[in-house]
């Protein structure tokens, strides 16, 4: 075989490298997005889409299920007729495999699923990497390989997929999710003829051969009695047995051909070495490097890298070792309570004592949890803990435990220093490009350059206004540091807001450069920046530039884009390239990347990078601080909680990595409304009220995504002592005369999106451009703002004659969701404050994993919050699996809290006062009133109890009095969950005769993981697994609920019609059985102007793409029609709606006819609903039939 | 008699004077090749916009591109777009798909205000092989400190500017509210246009008393629209060496015959076509051979211009004596 002397370079990340080996190798793929997995199966959907072929001139096909369990399933049957089947998938997707997994190991069927290594959700969710979710899969029996750096990623997958045939077992091929799973590298690509090389055609027709097929009719999938089936199952030892040496053949035939070199455990470090360190994944690199310094400095380390991990082969193991080795400290990324140890260590401890090499001691560390970092730092403080005498036998690192002690400490200030690795920050803003043309960046330097280059981006958790964080490091060597950058040679600010929030400058280094993008000149810029700021700058001889990147931008024609500015000032500046080598470098790419789009798009940027070049300034440093230098404001305002000041602040100035363990509550458990303390002041212009022109419709509270507007009303007197500039005027109102009605933004909490100004329905008669809501720049000091807001929020609360169930009425009621990190615009948002406006002081919500939960409950803060006696939404999340069930579940147990009350009231009825008695038996009628006097009429129960001793049932009864005021569970989130991966859970939440209400926020996308299809995607439109245009109409979810005949449903889109919207949470909170809501969200997966959401959700159902219905199954009862058609007939054509909307008009740009033959069927798939609807509504008027009795058999499982 | 409808535009031979004006009408194939099988001599497409050229590409930033990067769960929220033809390239790809099907010349038309990157174009047009291009020049003065004179310099420099990027024929679409048409034509003309289209007719407001909002509004043309176009081109055709097309308020058979008379070389129609369906070009062509048989014409070159302002027995019909006889109709 001919070695390939000069490989293709590219610069990409894992989760590519991947999918280009496997889309090469493989037939059928069946997938499911999972974070951080997903960008392999949108890669290989692209490329089916674009109809490339594999290696054996074929394009494979791609299919989307419900859920990793369909994938799985429908895996199991591609490789059970032979084909070559592949997948990705990570943490709670992995798990809803291995049922199959079992299966498809067990049936000895040739397959690789490629795992993104990812946390599994505990006690609380986490997104980022461990390896907790593929140890839980070591039973399956599958070989598991894992590779630790990009490179590696690649040349894993192409050995998996080889070992996969030649040996029949299947392969788990894994890497780290984030850390090499998203990280981009320089690496030697492996082209056709290298794969081609290792997976030959007989092995392919070899498995192809063992397919079912009824021309050679055999069975599988028998049951077996005890008789066999032990024996049976035995019989694929030889099999198993045989993996490593499959797995030792395929790296020979790779090293062969690429002359990179690999084993089944790897050791690097001092032939001598005493204290080695064993490891799996990206950790390895970090090591490798570390024990390269630690040995360069007199100590004898060294590092065993676990390639296969399954089947663990001890002797290979033991080979790799140097005979001179005293102590092993062995990391797991994983944790497993109640271990003598994790698995990996078990593993290492049973392979040396059955070698009788009991004399070497062995420690036990877990690391690096949901991608904590793992530092060189961290990696010493290993070898230092295991050359103590008295060396912890089990440890963590990376963290402080002050609870078990069980950390070893690490001195965070230990850098590896290489002088010839330049390493670039930059702090962007999400929307800003920052991390677009950082990608780009790296390219350029990987593609046109000798050098190195390595990037990684760190994101937090918002989807308005979230910071980003890159980490670039370019150098003339390999570059094998899978951890942040702290000895930044260059440090860049996009965003001048975070320099007030946190110190970008503590990942600098002495003498860096250190770029602003600021407007003015550089003196007044130095003027504004924080005190603690400048003097970090004179201490650690920073070099500065200031470049008004805006101004730029704006002059080259490209308005807020500044990443081609700011990316064009990085490669003046850094010397990574000779400047006008640089320059050219990003001309030639802007000309690649926009030359298609014609002369005008290029001209703007080579214009915004000429302009970058003119405008950027060098900040002549004073010797000292500026006299009149303001110091950073506090995190959290001096009065927030001590919780609030102790932990949440600090995460919040991204100071989390140093919080010790005792700082949280071991279960899970958080404060809830945290986000008020976090004023993330990201609109540009926010909304002002011209109290004269308003007539008090409330329409813009409603709408406000981020409940930033808000409306009261109180009496006038209330407004005495009011501060300056607090607008008020009289309440429209015949009954309440001294009344006054006012209108408050939180300026500071504001996102921009002007949703309140294009709702708001109140126009200037004389200048009808005018409402009465303008928006306007916002403050450029807030606190003005911040005292008005202070005193608004002590207002007395609304009367109740106003708490109408109307539009207004609603909107007069605090909202307990405030402040989310949503999307500016966001279209779901405004549904779930309704809900907490309506019920939230009796509000159990079951949460589906998705944008809702995120925004719902990710770390630092969380929106929803109480009402002033402290009472709001009770939260929580399970998975995005089981959403409905597990909110079945909650409400089954509160009904057994409230029965047991009721039982108790019942038996210490005679001693208890009779008026209380008679009020907590009465039926509650479910409004405000009663809630009221039934909590008061608990609060004197409590109080009798009391009276009564230790009586048991007066005790018992004490603790469960609350649940005498009965809870509306509301089982929330999006499409994906409902429609496609929980919708067997839901439709048996539908079928049960439980009181629960489904609120679907239906986007008609998956909207978290980046707009991939879901059964509720539309006709016409693009999505990810859907690029060509979803061929086949949505799910019509209203009309199967309605066929259940017990069940309340509605459909409502606020933007269209929100009488109808607050009319249908009324009455399904009053539905006495299941109830759902459907709701039409409108989404930046949809490629809208996000101000114009409620004009496309009007569209929408004026177009009669989505009609609107309320079905009350009891109406019949009451002589009442059961179906209630709230929308007209269409009466505009579907494309009117679909015109503003990128998502249809994507089609239209690539394939014109196809888009226009789905427009059309779309357009009479408008008809054919309207019609079922009008049917429905037609036939609604049988007698009601009773709430169904729920099935109390379950089957047997076969 | 043979008569020979043949004429030159543009520089381009044509079968006959008639095609159908830059209109949604060649947006559809099916319908192209109805018009071309009822005898259109050439194809005008539908303006590309200069505002979508620039801003089909803002809209992918603004609502897809601006998204992308900046959450860790989601790259992108849209399919890669390098296998989309955003904006433009759709225009181009009709262009050259009805280069495909069409036996006649298609003429490309560009509309766009002021000079700015869009302008390339036009280049990009002629690769994809359009046989000219018409500019439509669409100019309202809405700030009072642009003077006339400046409105018709940037008209000039667009026009100069894709003079430089094409070596296809350029036809400038104007607005009939220039104050001195002849003076620009003769401008238009050293700048290197081929041709002159007169004129386009421009989106005026409508108030909606209802909603209380302005929109747009284009109305068809009226058969009263063709009097300005006869006028410009009766005073022109003997005064320039540029093709002179006729656009806007030809409604029947004899509108053709009149333009042609003034000294039109081409003769557009939108307005009757989209009524009264493709056919009808048909019909009209038919009909002016019948003129011309009657009239004993045997060629569109013989006719054309025979009662431009230089040949017509009474030249001040196109000047004010004209008007002052008409104001003497009326009060009489």
């Amino acid at each position: 075989m001919i070695k390939t002397l000069s490989p293709e370079l590219v610069t990409l990340d894992a989760n590519e490298a991947v999918a280009h080996v496997a889309y090469s190798l493989s037939e059928l793929f069946a997938i499911y997005p999972i974070t951080p997995s997903t960008p392999m199966g949108e890669s290989v959907d692209e490329w089916s889409a674009k109809g490339r072929k594999n290696l054996w001139n074929h394009v494979p096909e791609v299919v989307e299920m419900q859920s990793e369990g369909g994938a799985a399933g429908a895996l199991h049957g591609a490789l059970q007729a032979g084909t070559r089947a592949c997948s990705f998938t990570a943490s709670q997707g992995l798990l809803l495999m291995i049922p199959n997994l079992y299966k498809i190991v067990g049936e000895l069927h040739p397959f690789v699923l490629h795992v993104t290594a990812r946390t599994l959700a505990t006690h609380a969710l986490s997104i980022f990497g461990d390896h907790s979710d593929v140890m839980a899969c070591r039973q399956t029996g599958a070989a598991m390989l894992c590779s630790r750096s990009v490179q590696e990623a690649q040349d894993f997958a192409a050995v998996a997929h080889t070992a996969t045939l030649t040996s029949r077992v299947p392969f788990i091929h894994f890497f780290d999710g984030f850390r090499t799973s998203h990280e981009i590298q320089k690496i030697a690509k492996l082209s056709n003829e290298d794969l081609l090389s290792m997976v030959d055609d007989e092995l392919m027709a070899s498995a192809r051969s063992r397919g079912l097929t009824p021309d050679k009719p055999e069975l599988r999938g028998t049951a077996q009695n005890p008789d066999v089936f032990f024996q049976a199952r035995e019989a694929c030892n030889p099999f198993h047995d045989a993996v490593a040496d499959k797995v030792i053949a395929a790296f020979a035939a790779l090293a062969e051909r690429t002359g990179r070199s690999y084993n089944l455990f790897d050791y690097e470090g001092a032939a001598d070495a005493t204290d080695v360190t064993v490891v799996m994944g990206s950790a390895s690199e970090t090591l490798s490097e570390t024990v390269a310094a630690l040995n360069a400095a007199g100590r004898k380390t060294g590092v065993v890298t676990v390639r296969l991990y399954r089947p663990f082969i001890a002797p290979a193991f033991l080979a790799a070792l140097p005979k001179s080795v005293k102590r092993i400290a062995v990391l797991d990324r994983t944790k497993e309570p109640g271990a003598l140890g994790e698995p990996l260590f078990l593993d290492v401890v049973t392979a040396l004592a059955e070698a009788g090499r009991s004399e070497i001691k062995v420690i036990g560390g877990r690391y690096g949890l949901g991608s904590k970092e793992f530092t060189p730092a961290m990696a010493k403080a290993v070898y230092d803990e295991l050359a103590l005498p008295d060396a912890r036998r089990r440890f963590t690192v990376g963290i402080h435990d002050d609870v078990t002690n069980l950390s070893v400490p690490f001195d965070a200030s230990w850098i590896l220093e290489d002088d010839s690795v330049r390493q670039a920050v930059f702090y962007g803003l999400g929307s800003d490009g920052t991390v677009g043309a950082n990608k780009n960046s790296i390219k350029i330097i990987g593609e046109s350059t000798d050098l190195n280059a390595q990037g990684y981006f760190v994101y937090d958790s918002k989807k308005s206004g979230a910071m980003t964080v890159s980490h670039l490091r370019f150098g003339p060597k390999p570059i094998r540091a899978p951890y942040l950058i702290s000895g930044a040679d260059f440090v860049a600010c996009h965003h001048m807001p975070f320099v007030e929030s946190m110190d970008i400058l503590t990942v600098a280094r002495p003498g860096a450069t250190l770029l602003l993008n600021a407007y003015g000149e550089p003196d007044a810029v130095w003027a504004r920046l924080p005190r603690e700021m400048q003097q970090r700058i004179i201490d650690l001889k920073l070099e500065v530039y200031t470049l008004d990147a805006s101004k730029v931008a704006r002059a080259a024609g490209m308005p807020g884009q500044i990443n081609t500015v700011m990316q064009t000032a990085f490669f003046a500046l850094s010397k990574v390239l000779p400047r006008d080598e640089a320059i050219a470098c990003i001309k030639q790419a802007i000309k690649k990347t926009y030359g298609r789009k014609g002369d005008a798009v290029v001209a703007k940027n080579y214009a915004a990078v000429d302009g970058a070049l003119d405008a950027l300034l060098r900040l002549n440093v004073p010797g000292q601080v500026d006299v009149n230098a303001v110091g950073r404001p506090p995190v959290v305002p001096p009065a927030a909680p001590e919780f609030i000041q102790r932990v949440t602040a600090r995460m919040m100035a991204g100071e989390g990595d140093l919080l010790p363990v005792s700082a949280f509550i071991p279960d899970g458990t958080w404060p809830v409304g945290t986000t008020k303390f976090e004023k993330r002041r990201l609109a540009e212009f926010v909304p002002q009220w011209d109290a004269s022109l308003c007539i008090q419709c409330n329409k813009c509270v409603m709408v406000c995504p981020h409940a930033v507007i808000r409306a009261n009303a109180c009496p006038m007197a209330a407004l005495e002592g009011a501060p300056e500039g607090f607008q008020s005027t009289k309440l429209r109102s015949a009954e309440l005369k001294d009344y006054a009605y006012t209108l408050q933004v939180s300026a500071a909490d504001c996102t921009g999106c002007s949703l309140c100004h294009e709702v708001c329905p109140a126009r200037d008669k004389t200048d009808l451009k005018r409402k009465a809501l303008m928006m306007v720049p916002a403050p450029a000091d807030y606190t003005d703002d911040q005292i008005r807001w202070d005193f608004f929020e002590k207002l007395p609360e609304a009367p109740a004659v106003l708490l109408q169930d109307t539009v207004k009425g609603s909107q007069f009621r605090a909202p307990k969701f405030e402040f989310s990190g949503a999307c500016a615009g966001c279209g779901e948002t405004p549904y779930i404050k309704l809900l907490t406006q309506l019920f939230g002081d009796h509000l159990v919500m079951a949460n589906a994993t998705g944008c809702s939960s995120i925004y719902g409950g990710n770390l630092p803060t969380t929106p929803y919050t109480t009402d002033r006696c402290g009472r709001g939404p009770a939260w929580s999340n399970s998975l995005f699996e089981d959403n409905a069930e597990y909110g079945l579940g909650l409400r089954a147990g509160l009904d057994q809290f409230s029965a047991q009350a009721k039982n108790l009231l019942a038996t210490l009825a005679a001693d208890l006062p009779a008026d209380i008695v008679e009020r907590l038996q009465a039926p509650e009628t479910y409004t405000d009133a009663d809630r009221a006097e039934r909590r008061a009429a608990v609060d004197r129960l409590r109080a009798a109890l009391a009276a009564m001793g230790d009586r048991p049932e007066a005790v018992r009864l004490a603790g469960l009095a609350d649940n005498l005021v009965e809870k509306s569970v509301w089982i929330i989130g999006g499409d994906g969950w409902a429609y496609d991966i929980d919708f067997g859970g839901l439709d048996h939440v539908l079928a049960s005769n439980k009181k629960v209400r489904i609120l679907v926020l239906d986007t008609e996308v998956y909207s978290n993981t980046g707009g991939q299809n879901s059964k509720s995607t539309p006709m016409g439109a693009v999505a990810k697994f859907a690029a060509g245009g979803k061929a086949a109409d949505k799910k019509d979810m209203a009309m199967i609920a309605a066929q259940y005949g017990h069940v309340y449903v509605a459909r409502v889109a606020m933007g269209a019609k929100d009488s109808q919207t607050v009319q249908a949470f009324i009455e399904a909170e009053a539905h006495p059985g299941p109830a759902i809501i459907i709701a039409y969200a409108h989404c930046i997966a949809h490629g809208i102007r996000m101000a114009g959401g409620l004009t496309q959700q009007k569209l929408a159902v004026d177009s009669g793409h989505w009609p609107l219905m309320r079905h009350n199954p009891l109406n019949a009862a009451e002589g009442k029609p059961i179906t209630v058609l709230d929308s007209a007939a269409p009466k505009v054509p579907l494309a009117q709606y679909t015109a503003n909307e990128l998502r249809y008009q994507v089609l239209r740009k690539m394939k014109p006819e196809h888009a226009e033959a789905l427009a059309q069927r779309a357009q009479a798939a408008v008809a054919t609903r309207r019609a079922g609807y009008e049917a429905l509504a037609a036939a609604g008027k049988p007698a009601a039939p009773a709430p169904a009795t729920p099935a109390t058999e379950t089957p047997a499982n076969a | 008699m043979s008569i020979d409808l043949s004429t030159r535009y543009l520089g381009l031979k044509l079968k006959n004077p008639l095609m159908p004006g830059a209109s949604p009408l060649c947006d559809n194939l099916d319908q192209v090749k109805r018009l071309e099988d009822a005898g259109a001599s050439a194809v005008v497409m539908h303006s590309l916009f200069a505002e979508q050229i620039e801003k089909d590409g803002a809209a992918w930033n603004r609502h897809a591109l601006r998204w992308e990067n900046s959450f860790a769960e989601a790259e992108s929220f849209f399919p890669k777009a390098d296998g989309y033809t955003l904006g433009p390239d759709e225009y181009l790809a009709r262009v050259a798909r009805l280069k495909e099907v069409c036996t006649v010349p298609v003429i490309a038309s560009l509309n766009g205000t002021r000079y700015g990157g869009w302008v390339g174009h036009a280049a990009l047009i002629e690769q994809a092989g359009a046989d000219a291009l018409e500019l439509n020049a669409y100019f309202l003065a809405t700030d009072p400190d642009e003077s006339g004179e400046a409105l018709e310099e940037g008209l000039l420099d667009i026009v100069r500017a894709v003079r430089e990027r094409v070596s296809i024929p350029i036809a400038v679409k104007l607005s009939p509210f220039h104050t001195s048409v002849g003076h620009l034509v003769k401008r238009l003309e050293d700048a290197g246009v081929e041709g002159v289209v007169m004129f386009n007719r421009l989106f005026q407001p409508e108030i909606d008393v209802d909603l209380l909002e302005v929109r747009p509004k284009l109305e068809l043309s009226t058969p009263e629209d063709l009097r300005v176009r006869l006028r410009w081109i009766g005073l022109l055709r003997d005064q320039t060496g540029v093709s002179l097309a006729g656009s806007g308020g030809v409604h029947a058979p004899a509108d053709v015959v009149k333009l042609i008379l003034a000294g039109a070389d081409a003769v557009q129609s939108v307005s009757a076509l989209l009524r009264r369906g493709p056919q009808r070009l048909g019909d009209w062509l038919g009909e002016l051979r019948n003129w011309m048989e009657e009239h004993e014409y045997e060629s569109i070159s013989e006719m054309k211009g025979a009662l431009c302002m230089a040949r017509c027995p009474d030249p001040d019909a196109y000047e004010r004596g004209n008007y002052l006889r008409t104001l003497q109709l009326w009060r009489e």
